[in-house]
């Protein structure tokens, strides 16, 4: 409702917006037509008070100049920010344009607004703002979210692909520019070789991002989303090296002067920059991943080691002249891996957080800087030279990928499809990176900028606008071969055995391939790299993390379905004896099924969800994991006791026995088969009559592991009359830990009513606090973070 | 294998059967001497001679694998087989009497390893779903120790903690209450509604073609057979 009155607003707060960013352009350009008269006096205020007599004091005073930087950064980036929650407000907008699209739209319109005043346009961008702040993030954040194991899974094929396809795409469209340049009549003749070569090497650096978000809702296949993932993230740093020696070579000769040998020189030093900095970049990611291994205690650091090496490791690489981009990215895909393990959850979380954000943040400055840059007398429009730059662009990219995929489908199992290398021609979007090697040409070596800034604008807008919005409806009319992949037990157990059976297979054939190499190197890695590097040697094993995930994400779901769903097993069934092994009761099938109905779908499992611009609500789940892990160990116990979640069921009901099943319903399958360790002891038990859990056709198989427990004393629970009070005491509760109530204000006093021993008193707490933590998660689940703030009401004493 | 006459002919049957090409027979059976110390059969303690393979966790899966006689012979019923690009393909699973042999000859081994080649890109779609359940059911064979066509909770708790055996930290307890959380998935995913009084006695070959809908295993359940000469890891 509220969401829906919103939007007509919206408009206003752009309006708002603007009017505060005018006001703020007014003024300073006010501020600098003073400057400009009066040089010397640089303390020319508004206020005249503050210039006239230096020495009263002004009761108010305006210093503009002091905060004019800072200032017009945070209203571009609050502009920013504003946009997109504007563009994710709307219903279905998101789902049918990029983002990017919206940002240039809004960098436009504001570039309109600031020349129909005619105001000059901000001076956001320069070669060293751009290379040293606003590129490494976001370079970062794509090495940092590469799904590593698909990715080496295609090393080659990714390798090959965006390394030669941007070699080749460059090469052509230069050289092809070069030739319409010699024809008189366009008026091209100024140009010379080196520049179109270096346009061609700025204009095919593609920046598929937009696209990665569509063909992850389309969930195309693995390797096809992998090699477009793998472009985006090393397209540009192959670009930019280019870019750099064809700038190297411009400004050192003339183009008569270059010789072959330099030609060879700069083969040489394009292998030299890129190997270098990936070198630097797995150092760099070494030592921070053996840096964190000792942030044990003063955890807050950890995000800033994280993010130091990470840009120490692209600074120095610039430094060497080095390729920082590659370096950065090289130092993330490392150190990844063993910082995770090595850091607090909370770090974790923040890490990745932040690098959202500010690769966010820098991608929407460039984007609506591109689109302030737009309008504006900076242009310079040559009809052939923009009408042959798009054509070129889209025929090399063509030629590229059939080409390149040719050639590598000879040396894949299952190539690439001709509708996916279709798609991946089409996913050719350039983006900020183009604009902004475009926007930097030094004005001095190339008296034609304004006509490249124009041709690779009208580039990007058509990629951006009419490729962007059209890929979704034409991978879905080309039906590209899909994954299907679920995230389940049963395919993580499969694909492991697969994995080992494969190597095994390689093995004894005496053949050395790619499983091998993956073998080798995880034994290497267990052997030396993640004893020096990790804290403490925990065991990891992506069986058990995905086990995990999924209880996480099953308690969670079950605390948020247990209110709804308790009806429906709300006929007590009376309890049958029949031993009977490997039974599972219907019940227990429905409530799992609900739960994986619920849960599994639409899950990838090995590619994690990428998207540029948000991470998936699926990550605040690993918050929740640190509470479940510890679940996970005491899970055992705790059921035995029994448990009281009155949230299962709303006040007043008179259903009593719900108050000592609380998981009856949704219950996960994984702990399912643990709370179903309890069934075979409570068989004596006749006031365990209807839970579906204790139905004992699942007894059986599950007895054999636990023969020796208590019978759980449920006597003890005082039954009646209590439950109306439930409903009071969770808001009470509620409030109590928004508040920030720690767990030891709130312990002291049962206010459930389960009476038991406590076995052991800390092990009670961590489960009733856990169990509290994925109650109190499912009712704010929005701002889940206080995870630990704990729940009295499954306190049972 | 004998004369060189005869061995060319016995080569171009097992590439008729199998798949290979005659390179890959040549260069397998190369390494099948190579395993077997020049006898015409392997025996298990010759698959200790890898020593790769002494880490992998399922080595004992993998080894059984090759001595079962559950997909042991090329039967001659599947003779008439699909002949396609590559040759005839060899999946073909006689329900043979089960238990294990004590040695295997050459044409037993590449039968093995004939379900480990990539699928036929030429292949249309109901001969790769006739692949894809081939090589399930090689898989599932894996699991169904006592070949009695269900992978009960035991087996499934055995490979569990066989898989997570490489790692000492886990403990036995998790490794099975994987394997039960497992076996709930695939009862939900295989049974659904289930009667009161139904019974889930365990993953049925059906039950796991259900499972594996949709991961596409004909993508993933191969081996790289080279033609070349590779190192030779064997010592």
């Amino acid at each position: 409702m509220g969401f829906q009155l919103r939007v007509p607003f919206r408009p206003w707060n752009w309006l708002l917006l603007l009017v505060a960013l005018k006001c703020s352009r007014a003024s300073s350009d006010l501020n600098e037509s003073t400057n400009s008269s009066a040089q010397h006096d640089l303390n020319v205020r508004f206020a005249a008070a503050s210039f006239e007599p230096a020495e009263t004091i002004s009761v108010f005073s305006l210093d503009y100049d002091y905060v004019q930087i800072p200032y017009e950064v945070t209203l571009w980036i609050l502009l920013a920010s504003l946009a997109k929650i504007g563009f994710h407000l709307h219903p279905r907008l998101p789902s049918l344009v990029p983002e990017s699209c919206l940002l240039i739209a809004v960098g436009a319109l504001v570039g309109a607004i600031i020349f129909g005043t005619d105001h000059k346009s901000p001076p956001v961008m320069d070669s060293s703002i751009y290379f040293l702040y606003l590129l490494p993030p976001i370079v970062l954040e794509g090495g940092y979210f590469m799904p590593t194991r698909p990715f080496f899974e295609n090393v080659g094929s990714v390798l090959w692909w965006s390394g030669l396809g941007a070699l080749i795409s460059a090469f052509g469209v230069g050289l092809s520019l070069h030739l319409v340049c010699r024809v008189p009549a366009f008026g091209l003749g100024d140009v010379t070789l080196l520049q179109s070569l270096l346009f061609g090497s700025l204009v095919s650096a593609v920046d598929p991002v937009a696209v990665l978000a569509v063909l992850e809702e389309a969930r195309v296949n693995e390797p096809l989303y992998m090699m477009i993932f793998g472009e985006a993230l090393l397209n540009d740093g192959i670009s930019v090296v280019l870019y750099n020696i064809l700038i190297a070579f411009t400004k050192m000769h003339k183009f008569e002067d270059i010789e072959p040998v330099d030609i060879l020189a700069g083969c040489a030093r394009f292998v030299v920059v890129g190997v270098g900095g990936v070198f630097f970049g797995v150092v760099f990611g070494f030592i921070s991943a053996f840096i964190t291994r000792f942030t044990e205690n003063i955890s807050a650091i950890e995000p800033l080691i994280v993010f130091m090496f990470s840009y120490l490791s692209y600074l120095v690489a610039e430094t060497l002249y080095l390729s920082g981009i590659l370096a950065i990215t090289a130092c993330a895909v490392t150190m990844k891996k063993y910082v995770e393990e090595n850091v607090s959850q909370k770090s974790y979380t923040t890490i990745k957080y932040f690098m959202k954000m500010l690769s966010s943040v820098s991608e929407t400055l460039i984007f609506i800087f591109m689109g302030v840059s737009t309008v504006g007398k900076n242009h310079e429009w040559n009809w052939a030279f923009v009408c042959f730059t798009l054509a070129f662009c889209q025929i090399w990219r063509a030629i590229s990928v059939f080409a390149l995929f040719y050639v590598s489908n000879q040396f894949r199992t299952f190539p690439f499809s001709i509708k996916d290398q279709c798609i991946i021609f089409y996913s050719g979007v350039r983006g900020a990176g183009s604009f902004s090697l475009a926007f930097l040409l030094p004005l001095s070596l190339f008296p034609r900028k304004k006509m490249f800034v124009t041709a690779t604008l009208v580039v990007i807008y058509f990629t951006v606008f009419i490729q962007g919005i059209t890929i979704g409806p034409l991978v879905r009319y080309l039906d590209v071969r899909k994954t299907n992949k679920k995230e389940s037990i049963n395919e993580e157990l499969h694909t492991r055995l697969m994995d080992h059976l494969k190597a095994g297979i390689e093995d004894v054939c005496g053949q050395w391939s790619h499983y091998q190499v993956r073998d080798k190197f995880k034994k290497f890695d267990h052997k030396y790299l993640r004893k020096i590097l990790i804290r403490k040697n925990l065991p990891k094993s992506s069986i058990v993390s995905l086990y995990k995930k999924l209880e996480v994400k099953q308690a969670i779901e079950m605390a948020e379905t247990g209110v709804l769903s308790s009806a429906g097993f709300s006929v007590p069934r009376p309890a049958q004896r029949i031993q009977e092994t490997k039974r599972l009761s219907p019940e227990d099938v429905k409530s799992m099924r609900d739960i994986l109905t619920h849960n599994m779908y639409q899950v990838r499992q090995r590619t994690l969800s990428y998207n540029k611009y948000n991470l998936k609500p699926q990550t605040s789940e690993k918050q929740a994991k640190e509470i479940l892990i510890r679940r996970q160990n005491t899970l055992r116990e705790s059921v035995r006791k029994g448990h009281s979640l009155p949230w299962g069921k709303p006040a007043g009901t008179k259903n009593i026995h719900y108050l000592s099943f609380p998981y009856s319903d949704p219950q996960p399958a994984g702990r399912d088969a643990r709370v179903a360790d309890c069934t075979g002891n409570s068989d004596s038990d006749s006031e365990f009559p209807s839970s579906p859990f204790y139905t004992p056709p699942r007894t059986g198989w599950l007895q054999e592991r636990r023969g020796t427990q208590e019978i759980i004393p449920m006597k003890s629970l005082p039954r009646g009359g209590k439950p109306p009070s439930f409903g009071s005491q969770r808001k009470t509760s509620r409030d109590e830990h928004v508040g920030g109530g720690g767990r030891a204000a709130l312990r002291p006093k049962p206010l459930c009513h389960t009476v038991h021993e406590e076995r052991d008193s800390g092990e009670d707490s961590e489960e009733g606090a856990s169990a509290g933590g994925s109650q109190w998660s499912a009712e704010h689940r929005p701002s889940r973070g206080h995870h630990r703030s704990h729940s009295p009401l499954l306190r049972r004493k | 294998m004998g004369a060189s006459h005869s061995a060319s002919e016995e080569v171009r049957e097992l590439v008729g059967k199998t798949g290979f090409s005659s390179d890959q027979i040549e260069q397998l059976h190369r390494r099948f001497k190579q395993l077997s110390g020049d006898q015409p059969t392997i025996r298990k303690e010759n698959f200790n001679n890898v020593p790769d393979l002494e880490l992998n966790p399922i080595r004992s899966k993998i080894i059984r694998a090759f001595f079962d006689n559950r997909w042991a012979l090329l039967a001659p019923l599947m003779v008439g087989g699909f002949v396609l690009g590559g040759g005839i393909l060899p999946w073909n699973l006689r329900k043979g009497p089960s238990g294990l042999a004590d040695e295997i000859n050459f044409e037993d081994f590449l039968t093995i390893m004939s379900y480990f080649r990539p699928i036929d890109i030429a292949m249309d779609e109901e001969q790769v779903q006739l692949c894809r359940k081939e090589k399930l059911r090689f898989l599932f064979h894996m699991y169904d120790s006592d070949s009695d066509g269900r992978i009960t909770l035991e087996e499934y708790r055995n490979v569990v903690e066989e898989l997570l055996s490489g790692n000492p930290h886990i403990e036995k307890e998790s490794a099975r209450s994987i394997a039960d959380g497992a076996m709930m998935e695939a009862a939900s995913v295989c049974v659904g509604q289930m009667e009161p009084d139904q019974v889930y006695e365990g993953i049925t070959f059906d039950d796991f073609l259900k499972i594996w809908q949709g991961i596409d295993i004909e993508t993933k359940m191969h081996v790289r057979f080279l033609n070349m000469e590779t190192i030779a890891l064997c010592h």
